[in-house]
């Protein structure tokens, strides 16, 4: 079979892998390597970032020859809206508090799905924040505001 | 008389009301979560995690465990009703419990598998009271040289042993170790991989990742590929086996035991290894094994016996030598750390309640799975018709709010949010992420051991090889990987995973 890169699997796996031990070396280079006797904090990721690299090679050249397909399809939507919500949720819990931090999170995250249904959403919505202030806050005690006051509280 | 003692002390510590309350909880939430379809152990395991950090070291643990259990019981359950394994060794279970299921006879499988689960258990435990102790103060003697040959040879087993691309398991584990690098360096006080991000300098909070790419990331490959389910009990099955059933299923849940037990001890080896050996086993000493793969009560017990009893052996290793032999027994021991008790040999002398009180909750949690689990059937056929488009979000919820409660750090959450995003990458380019997270969780470790092993031995790596007991380490490691390179090896996994 004639080497074809697109979608081709190991090729891109093995990018990755070269890609982050260059990345790890590159980096580890501001830092003193020392010698095998008194380690300086360069020496462990410069050595893992070599193997790293060997690795990467031997898989990006499996790729080449077995031209393996990467298999399944994608789903863009929740590859942009699922990490979408839980960085919602990380802000509100910092400024709104756990109740509006949830009912953001978790419609926003139904969103990524294929199939969206309002009214199924809404409960389940408010049945999860329900169970999540029992078992959560009331149940193991965090010590979360349910909903912080707007005005700097 | 000592290990009389000794389970009686650990009875003694497992057997308070909160303990017990801790396990109930942990069986319960365990076995909840694994039920749901394409959620295996690890990622029940690590959305679960966080609600422990609020509870004692010892009660944290045993909950835990429970967990565990539960969720590889939930997976089975799952495979027997619906045909869809949560993880590699539920493959099996579906083999002939959903034939078993499809026939009308779905609580016999579920009930074997129960019986099975807990009489491994049962042994499974005797087993870590006998030979824990023993080997722990082994390790005891242990130098840096040789807890560094132990980590590298635990690391290339579980790595070679458990995926089926060598050299891509292999270079997840590098990546785990590059990942355990970004923090403050403990020699030298310097930062290292920050990115100069502050929140950086502590390094990279295990359930961050571990949430982020078996959760998160997971959520992200499900929606893309649709997935089917057909369920087919409507009604909460007849559970009792037949007298039959019990009779055939004795020697396969005995031998199913034992081979588990024995692939537990040794890292690396996931309980699919154990459950196909079972499997294959069953079918060669049938004496009509063309049943099997139609409904052989057989071919659910052995295996549903031997996947337990490896879980529970892999507990082992993890708690007389501190080296995790799986991916889920690295998040324990990242539980152990973050519970402020450094694993390693000395827990057991310095911490005798919290080892003899999991131990002997062990076989609590086991038997606590049966009581649970026989009648609570209908529940969980009940959430198997859950659609999936309901469970995500929810699976979400929990996620967020156990990676906050760590260290009610929004940055975590964000960060899990990234990892969803790399850990899909490596899950669509088949790199492997579970050899990834032993990686993580010992790199630091290893990396310290390196050093001081070089610091003694006056920058002579030939240290490694001159001191017996890190000689037959590498010795081992060697070995390992030599034999999977051999052709006949490699065409028997080829031919089993096929």
């Amino acid at each position: 079979m004639k080497f074809d890169w697109r979608n081709n699997r190991d090729f891109f796996a093995g990018l990755v892998y070269i890609l982050t031990g260059a990345l790890g070396i590159f980096m580890a280079m501001d830092y003193p390597f020392g010698s095998a006797l008194r380690m300086g904090p360069g020496y462990f990721p410069r050595v893992l970032g070599g193997i790293m690299i060997a690795f990467g090679i031997v898989v990006l050249l499996m790729g080449i020859k077995n031209n393996e397909k990467i298999k399944g399809f994608w789903s863009i939507r929740a590859l942009f809206i699922l990490p979408i919500s839980a960085v919602v949720f990380g802000v509100l819990m910092e400024h709104a508090g756990f109740i509006p931090a949830l009912a953001a999170l978790i419609p926003v995250a139904a969103a990524s799905g294929r199939e969206f249904r309002w009214l199924e959403i809404v409960l389940l919505t408010i049945g999860l924040i329900v169970m999540s202030v029992g078992v959560f806050i009331w149940g193991l005690g965090l010590p979360y505001p349910l909903i912080k006051g707007l005005w700097g509280y | 008389m000592e290990l009389f003692n000794n389970l009686l002390f650990g009875f003694s510590v497992a057997l308070t009301w909160q303990n017990l309350w801790f396990c109930f909880i942990g069986v319960f939430l365990g076995t909840l979560i694994g039920v749901l379809p394409g959620i295996g152990p690890l990622a029940t395991i690590a959305m679960l995690l966080p609600i422990t950090f609020n509870v004692p070291p010892v009660a944290a643990l045993i909950m835990l465990a429970g967990i565990y259990y539960g969720a590889q019981y939930g997976g089975s359950t799952t495979a027997i009703l619906v045909n869809l394994p949560g993880e590699t060794s539920a493959v099996v279970t579906c083999m002939d419990g959903y034939q078993m299921a499809r026939q009308g006879r779905a609580g016999p499988a579920l009930a074997i598998a129960a019986i099975g689960s807990f009489f491994a258990g049962t042994v499974c435990t005797l087993i870590i009271a006998l030979f824990g102790p023993p080997l722990a103060e082994v390790a005891l003697k242990f130098g840096a040289p040789e807890y560094f040959s132990l980590m590298l040879m635990g690391l290339v087993a579980a790595a070679v042993l458990a995926g089926d691309n060598m050299t891509k398991s292999l270079a997840m584990v590098v990546m785990g170790l590059l990942l355990g690098i970004v923090g403050t360096d403990v020699n030298s006080g310097m930062a290292r991989f920050s990115f100069g991000i502050p929140e950086l300098t502590d390094g990279i909070g295990f359930i961050v990742i571990a949430v982020g790419v078996f959760a998160m990331g997971e959520i992200i490959a499900n929606l893309g590929d649709p997935e089917e389910r057909k369920i087919f009990t409507d009604k909460v099955p007849k559970l009792m086996p037949s007298k039959k059933d019990l009779k055939d299923s004795f020697w396969p849940i005995v031998r199913g035991t034992g081979i588990g037990a024995f692939l537990g001890v040794l890292p690396g080896t996931g309980p699919a290894i154990a459950s196909f050996s079972s499997y294959m086993l069953e079918k060669k000493l049938a004496k009509d094994p063309s049943r099997f793969g139609k409904g052989a009560i057989e071919g659910v017990a052995g295996p549903e016996s031997a996947n337990n009893a490896d879980a529970q052996c892999k507990f082992i290793p993890t708690l007389t030598l501190g080296i995790p032999a799986s991916a889920v027994m690295a998040l324990m021991l990242g539980a152990l750390t973050i519970q402020g008790i450094a694993p390693g040999p000395q827990v057991m002398t310095q911490k005798p309640d919290l080892f003899w009180g999991l131990v002997a909750s062990m076989w609590i949690g086991n038997a606590m799975l049966v009581i649970l689990n026989l009648p609570l059937v209908g529940l969980w056929v009940m959430l198997l018709r859950v659609p999936y488009r309901l469970l995500f979000p929810a699976i979400m919820a929990f996620s967020c709010i156990g990676i906050y409660s760590v260290n009610n750090s929004p940055f975590e959450v964000y960060m899990a949010a990234i990892f969803a995003l790399i850990g899909l990458v490596w899950m669509k380019l088949e790199m492997p992420p579970a050899p990834m997270l032993l990686g993580f969780v010992l790199g630091p470790l290893m990396e310290e051991n390196l050093r001081r092993a070089l610091l003694i031995s006056r920058g002579d790596p030939t240290v490694f090889f001159t001191r017996p007991i890190s000689l037959g380490f590498m010795i081992a490691t060697v070995l390992i990987i030599v034999i999977m390179v051999l052709p006949a090896v490699k065409a028997r996994r080829a031919a089993i995973a096929g």
